[in-house]
């Protein structure tokens, strides 16, 4: 790889024994873990985007060109509810938004020349970012997120279109059960997040605001409104934090 | 034609957003309130999401079958089953509930 010259010399240590080194054959069996684990799931996906009605091509497209698993699962969910194509997208966009800042995080671990990140970006999502920042070397990230991205890629896609063939196959999903798999997935990405009562006030306003709102907005705005509870919360804590702050002074 | 609209302006919306984390300067977003609202941003939209694939039937609030699923796919999650386990779980009793209703 031509960007391995302007890596510092610091970092080309990792054949070395020393502490945090890592042998290349962990870091690919570490990042295929994850990349077989979650690129199967694209299975869920294509039986769900089929049975929302979506074309098998138009199916086959989400996973090959947006490629981050719940802005896919948002979209077709949304337009299965009925949504309109911009508040379908304006939902999906918002989901994508957090792999900006896996890329600020990314682009200083992995150093790629300026010609490469263009390609590199389409990888830049929950799994690469969760391997790439257990690496303990340059080199070992660099690894990582190649080896997650392509498995994962390669995997997404494939599994997405059985899982599309597999709808028609299938018939009606719901009787299959298959509706439940989009909330479930929803979930499992969700689960990890709730680590402090901040997190927790969030989920349980947006369930409020999404579930509140389901009944008199339009298809796919209710959802836009629940992200709002994500400022509401910060908003209150600063003030409650503030206003501790105050007391205390006194 | 809506889909391809729809899948046209997520397609570039989220390659978009990829690509600005990998040329920003470092530190340019790095601010502590755009840090700490990107990170609850998805927990508030995967949260009504999850409620509303969960209870939502159109403009219908509904408890059917997927009820059970999901709170399977939560007693999944809390017993720390991988990812496919969890999403099978959900499909599985979802099919036997309705199977048995």
């Amino acid at each position: 790889m031509a960007a391995e010259q302007t890596t510092p010399a610091h970092i080309r240590t990792e054949t070395e024994t020393e502490t945090g080194s890592k042998p290349d054959s962990a870091v690919i069996r570490d990042a295929l873990g994850v990349g077989i684990a979650v690129g199967l799931s694209g299975f869920a996906f294509g039986v769900t985007s089929a049975g929302s009605g979506l074309s098998l091509l138009q199916t086959c497209t989400l996973s090959l060109l947006v490629f981050t698993g719940a802005s896919q699962f948002a979209l077709v969910g949304a337009l299965a509810a009925g949504g309109s194509p911009f508040t379908a997208a304006a939902g999906a966009f918002f989901l994508g938004v957090r792999n900006t800042f896996y890329g600020l995080r990314l682009s200083q671990l992995l150093a790629l020349p300026r010609a490469v990140r263009p390609f590199a970006a389409h990888w830049v999502i929950d799994e690469t970012t969760a391997v790439t920042l257990a690496q303990p070397t340059r080199r070992a990230a660099r690894i990582g997120f190649t080896v997650t991205g392509l498995s994962l890629y390669v995997l997404w896609n494939l599994t997405t279109l059985i899982g599309a063939l597999g709808a028609r196959a299938l018939g009606d999903t719901d009787v299959w059960g298959l509706d439940a798999a989009t909330p479930a997935v929803f979930l499992a990405l969700l689960a990890p997040m709730l680590r402090t009562s901040t997190e927790r006030a969030v989920a349980a306003l947006a369930v409020l605001l999404g579930l509140g709102f389901l009944p008199v907005l339009p298809a796919g705005v209710p959802v836009l409104v629940a992200a709002l509870a994500a400022p509401a919360v910060l908003f209150l804590k600063g003030r409650t934090m503030s206003r501790t702050a105050k007391e205390d002074d006194r | 034609m809506n889909v391809w609209i729809a899948i046209g302006a997520t397609a570039v919306g989220c390659y978009l957003v990829k690509l600005l984390g990998l040329l920003v300067p470092a530190g340019a977003l790095e601010k502590p309130l755009v840090k700490r609202l990107s990170a609850l941003l998805p927990v508030a939209l995967l949260a009504a999401l999850t409620a509303q694939q969960t209870f939502g039937d159109g403009q219908q609030l509904v408890l059917d079958a997927r009820g059970a699923g999901v709170a399977a796919a939560a007693l999944a999650l809390l017993l720390r089953a991988p990812f496919l386990v969890v999403v099978a779980a959900a499909v599985v009793v979802t099919a036997g509930v309705r199977a048995l209703g």
